[in-house]
């Protein structure tokens, strides 16, 4: 490929580098993808909820041929202790017709596959089992790209980085900031393979109709992270995802983690049946706000994972945070190149089209979440336990008059709750978490 | 085709973690994509790495404190360098490595 040049390389072929190739190949820029997997999707992997607005922009009515596996009628948030489950329910026949809510399952190997097809379609050239070892920048300008073929040099007036969570090129190159085990969350996850019927019978559902649940609390040993259950078509989502500071700290292994969750009496009886058919882990990244770094270099940009744009919040949107910022940085390579110019002064319109949408304003709203969390683990840990032993005092049915359960109650929580701090934490909540 | 509802009432079966690993793809390159600072590890007294890789790639050596590192059985999410700097980490070589089926 010695050479070799385009106008704008992509490194990394998932949702944020193809929604980037989608649309600069519609406008007729030459795009090289290059992938370092057998195809797009092959090292890809997520807990299993595909926000969609952004690709129903960009392919309107997506879901009538793309690889989706469910849309999401039915979404429960729920805290769990050694016993028992509160929570959460929204379940509405709103989310049961187009766009669905813009919120499905899928699954990346598929998912991830087709929509680089769609770039590829475009015109886009998506080249795979090729690995980026560095990038060529001459006078603090990134010029192109050093692949491990031979004679693999590719030059670009842009290089856009979509290269995941580990951001090799980027960190290495001074691009952004450390990864750390503060801003990093390990996920592992199982696909468990269920019958269709048996899926849609177990979780209350139609058709193709899907159930997202997240567990909290106890269910992940009072850390900062969560649980999950996401309904494919003929399968099961299972996994849990927590910082890795968080292991570190309880010496706990993930695989461990997830199988105590697995083994829970209120997810159990969920997985009955299934069948294990892949396990899977994911690091993916959790930077505030503040931490990011710029995301536009001479002749670089960075989208996706390797930018840090995840929200970390209950939301925990990360897909569409990528393909929105994949199309952000086509419109600004789009306006570089009618003045030739790819300096970092004039790509910084990329930033500025992330701040002024959600993507920006969203991960600012989230820019303290995870520090909170870290900082007052008892939002994780004591309060949804607390919750937890007084619901369940509230409703356990003994001869004891509803007076004096009442009064018990208050009993508890001002034994337990230190009011001042608990106002300020909760105060505080609402400011970084909501 | 009808099914019997009564086989998925059965609970779930857990697999070992071997068997979970197994259950997954991948072309093995020749040479390792991970290389470990040995003395920094002997160092470690958490040796986090060991039980903090998903796919267990790190095992100590009884021998010599040594760090064994298994790369066949990596699953390339990265953990191990953010956990401990001592690791060194990089993509394998491409088409190397491991293709989810799923994902």
């Amino acid at each position: 490929m010695s050479d070799d040049r385009f106008e704008v390389v992509i490194v990394g072929a998932g949702p944020a580098g193809a929604a980037a190739a989608l649309a600069l190949a519609r406008e007729g820029v030459e795009v090289l993808v290059l992938e370092r997997g057998d195809f797009p999707g092959a090292k890809n992997l997520f807990g299993g909820i595909l926000y969609t607005s952004v690709v129903n922009e960009l392919i309107p009515e997506f879901w009538e041929n793309a690889p989706i596996e469910r849309h999401i009628v039915n979404r429960r948030w729920l805290t769990l202790d050694e016993d028992t489950q509160i929570g959460l329910d929204l379940k509405s026949a709103k989310f049961d017709v187009p766009p669905f809510n813009n919120t499905f399952t899928a699954l990346r190997s598929k998912w991830d596959r087709w929509f680089a097809e769609q770039a590829e379609e475009a015109g886009a050239m998506v080249i795979c089992e090729t690995n980026v070892e560095e990038l060529i920048v001459e006078g603090g300008t990134v010029k192109g790209v050093r692949t491990g073929r031979d004679d693999g040099d590719v030059e670009a007036d842009v290089v856009i980085l979509a290269e995941g969570a580990n951001a090799m090129l980027a960190e290495r190159a001074g691009f952004r900031p450390q990864m750390g085990p503060r801003n990093r969350v390990n996920a592992v996850k199982e696909v468990i393979a269920l019958p269709p019927e048996i899926i849609e019978d177990r979780f209350h559902l139609e058709g193709r109709q899907g159930m997202a649940l997240e567990y909290f609390g106890g269910a992940v040993k009072g850390t900062v992270g969560s649980g999950f259950i996401y309904t494919n078509h003929d399968s099961l989502s299972v996994g849990v995802g927590c910082l890795i500071e968080e292991y570190l700290r309880l010496n706990m292994a993930p695989y461990d983690m997830l199988d105590e969750f697995k083994a829970h009496p209120m997810i159990a009886p969920l997985l009955r049946g299934g069948e294990t058919v892949e396990y899977a882990t994911k690091m993916i990244p959790e930077d505030s706000y503040d931490s990011l770094s710029d995301l536009y270099e001479d002749g670089l940009l960075l989208i996706g994972d390797c930018a840090g744009l995840v929200n970390p919040s209950i939301h925990h949107e990360g897909t569409n945070l990528a393909m929105a910022s994949g199309v952000a940085a086509a419109e600004a390579v789009l306006s570089a190149r009618k003045s030739n110019d790819f300096s970092k002064a004039r790509l910084a319109e990329y930033r500025e089209r992330l701040e002024d949408s959600w993507v920006m304003k969203d991960l600012k709203r989230y820019r303290d979440t995870v520090h909170f969390l870290l900082e007052n683990r008892e939002m994780v840990n004591e309060y949804p336990d607390l919750a937890i032993r007084l619901i369940r005092r509230y409703f356990t049915l003994d001869d004891t008059p509803k007076d004096d359960v009442i009064k018990e109650l208050w009993k508890t929580i001002r034994s337990e709750v230190n009011f001042l701090k608990a106002a300020r934490q909760m105060w505080r909540a609402r400011k970084t978490m909501l | 085709m009808s099914i019997d509802v009564r086989e998925y009432l059965k609970p779930h079966v857990h697999m070992s973690l071997e068997e979970r690993l197994a259950l997954v793809k991948r072309r093995f390159a020749d040479e390792s994509h991970i290389s470990v600072d040995q003395e920094a590890f002997r160092a470690d007294g958490q040796k986090a790495v060991l039980f903090m890789c998903p796919a267990q790639v790190f095992k100590l050596n009884p021998d010599d404190d040594s760090c064994i590192v298994n790369y066949e059985d990596c699953l390339e999410c990265g953990t191990c360098q953010v956990t401990r700097r001592y690791v060194t980490w990089n993509n394998p070589q491409g088409g190397y490595g491991v293709t989810y089926h799923y994902g």
